[in-house]
């Protein structure tokens, strides 16, 4: 099975790569009021209940894919 | 040169690290002597107190110090902290003890963007803890810095807690990366374990600048030293 995880700076952190990005998108016309800079982490997993993958995949967001002070993150498991 | 007894004091060694002889030339210059830990071990020798030096370990790969703490080595820093060991972090050391939990906060991109490389001016909180003894209260120092990634964060919460318990041991006079409150250096709250984002082992003589640095570590090496005689 697949597992995508999403890891965004919580509201409220300053993004400073979102702003610039924001401000780039505006240099080119584009209307755009906010950008913020996460990133993604895409995994293969071993095939399993989805319920015990998801409770592994947030142990492993706590622990190392995201630092919780300061990102959020979301799980999106896929067969 | 003295005829003190010379506290061994533990530098890490990261893949990445690029700092380790630096920090370990200073220490010893300042009395101390100081031994290369590999990150790879899994215990510490005897030593008064232990430095997580600067670099880029484990290439910041996911985040500055992410990877890091998990070095087979940190476990044995985790039990030397928890026991009241000094511990330094300068820099990526700082990084590390963050994302390790053994200090307070985060440290996220310069706000600028930008790599700062440059002495700056910081102002002394603390003077009364064993990385700062050697200074006076309101003593300026002048560190330089050099990180891409040193902009302290801690919530409204965090940090009205760090202020009330007198964890903030060094602002920046003027914040060259957006850190909060303009914080350069923290403690845990035991007050054992000291992270900092300047960089005191390249502020040990007059050839480089300033000799501040030599404040920071030689304040450690004193407490060090203090530490192993009262173990003997």
């Amino acid at each position: 099975m697949k597992a995508t995880i999403l890891v965004r700076p919580k509201p409220g952190i300053l993004d400073p790569q979102g702003e610039a990005v924001q401000s780039s998108l505006r240099q080119l016309g584009f209307t755009v009021d906010e950008a913020r800079v996460g990133r993604v982490i895409d995994l293969e997993l071993e095939d399993k209940d989805a319920a015990a993958a998801r409770a592994e995949l947030e142990r492993a967001c706590e622990q190392l894919l995201a630092n919780p002070l300061i990102e959020s993150y979301e799980i999106a498991l896929e067969r | 040169m003295s005829t003190e007894p010379r506290p061994r004091i533990a530098v890490l060694v990261f893949p990445g690290s690029n700092d380790d002889r630096d920090a370990a030339l200073a220490l010893k210059r300042l009395g101390a002597e100081p031994t290369l830990v590999w990150h790879a071990e899994p215990e510490l020798p005897d030593v008064g107190a232990v430095v997580l030096p600067g670099g880029f370990s484990y290439g910041d790969y996911l985040r500055c110090g992410a990877i890091a703490r998990f070095a087979p080595v940190m476990e044995a820093v985790r039990r030397f902290a928890n026991g009241g060991g000094l511990v330094l972090g300068i820099c990526n050391g700082f990084q590390v003890l963050c994302e390790a939990g053994l200090l307070p906060g985060a440290l996220r991109p310069n706000a600028s963007l930008e790599f700062v490389c440059r002495d700056v001016a910081l102002r002394l909180e603390r003077t009364d803890t064993p990385f700062t003894s050697r200074s006076e209260v309101g003593q300026t120092l002048t560190i330089p810095i050099k990180h891409g990634e040193g902009c302290y964060f801690a919530d409204d919460e965090l940090l009205r807690e760090l202020e009330h318990n007198g964890q903030i041991v060094l602002r920046y006079e003027q914040n060259p990366n957006g850190s909060v409150a303009a914080i350069a250096g923290v403690t845990n709250e035991g007050g054992n374990v000291f992270g900092l984002m300047p960089h005191p082992e390249h502020a040990v003589d007059p050839l480089l600048g300033s000799t501040d640095g030599a404040l920071v570590l030689g304040s450690l090496v004193d407490a060090a030293r203090e530490r192993v005689l009262t173990a003997a």
